[in-house]
């Protein structure tokens, strides 16, 4: 089990708190895919992403970074069991929709840097750390139904 | 992932808005890599005050920095031109390459703070590219 210290709870809700999931969904994803272009693989159906432009532009992509971001309140609301709280989303990432876990990895970088743009010197280092600690007990809990 | 054209200059433009405040950029980077990722304090275990800002962490936060604008000089030929760096991180410093890896990903981290609206998705994927190079460059020697 992973132990969160009063501290890293306090900044990591503190984020959350302060989130705009439509702003900083959209652009963790835009990034993702423009930054990491093999990342496209998942998106064939969501239209015109053919340059950085286009990507930026498509409302489906937007729309798709806020529900990825939404998805991240399941691990905030059960910090304690993280691992259990993301099963049926790693089978569905394994099974269905099969993502190499490695993306799950690339989006959190993404997610972590647009983050530290929103908040300048506000995302101090203890506030890294203790917010890669977060994003890194999830990556590992959708990685975990992979067989 | 060879630089193209249009990530070099990418590359050379962002540089040169980066040089305004070059100390705060070594300083916070090193700061945050010795606190985000603890592993990395291994190397520096000789230096009295590893602390966020401290004397020495400014100091050598300036020679990180430096490193990366020569390697924007060298540019065109990174293998050749850090071989000397190259040299120094594999038989001297014996620094484990995947710390390359974390030293970037902080850096990106504190430009992305620092310069919110010129890093965009276009610039941290020149940027990004070009330090996997800089870190491959200086990986020439290891092996």
């Amino acid at each position: 089990m992973v132990e969160w210290t009063d501290s890293e709870r306090t900044i990591i809700n503190g984020i959350f708190a302060n989130l705009n999931y439509e702003d900083i969904g959209a652009k963790a994803l835009c990034r993702c895919l423009i930054v990491y272009p093999w990342t496209l693989r998942y998106f064939g159906a969501f239209g015109n992403l053919y340059n950085a432009e286009a990507i930026i532009a498509n409302p489906m992509i937007a729309a798709h970074g806020t529900k990825i971001l939404h998805g991240l309140d399941r691990a905030l609301k059960n910090m304690d069991d993280i691992k259990n709280t993301y099963t049926t989303l790693s089978e569905l990432h394994s099974e269905k929709l099969r993502v190499d876990p490695d993306n799950f990895r690339l989006l959190a970088d993404c997610l972590s840097i647009v983050i530290a743009a929103e908040m300048g010197y506000e995302f101090t280092p203890e506030m890294q750390a203790a917010w890669q600690k977060f994003l890194s007990v999830v990556v590992s809990a959708l990685g975990r139904q992979y067989h | 992932m060879t630089l193209s054209a249009k990530d070099k200059a990418a590359v050379k433009g962002f540089m040169a808005k980066m040089k305004s405040r070059s100390e705060e950029i070594g300083t916070e980077t090193l700061s945050r890599m010795l606190v985000v990722y603890p592993q990395t304090k291994s190397y520096f275990a000789h230096w009295k005050d590893l602390s966020p800002g401290s004397g020495p962490v400014k100091e050598h936060g300036i020679i990180f920095i430096n490193g990366v604008y020569e390697a924007a000089e060298k540019i065109d030929d990174l293998k050749n031109g850090l071989l000397t760096l190259s040299e120094l991180h594999a038989f001297m410093l014996r620094v484990d390459p995947v710390n390359f890896k974390i030293f970037i990903h902080c850096m990106l981290v504190v430009l992305s703070m620092l310069f919110p609206e010129d890093f965009t998705p276009q610039v941290h994927l020149a940027v990004d590219k070009f330090l996997a190079q800089v870190a491959l460059a200086l990986s020439e020697k290891y092996r």
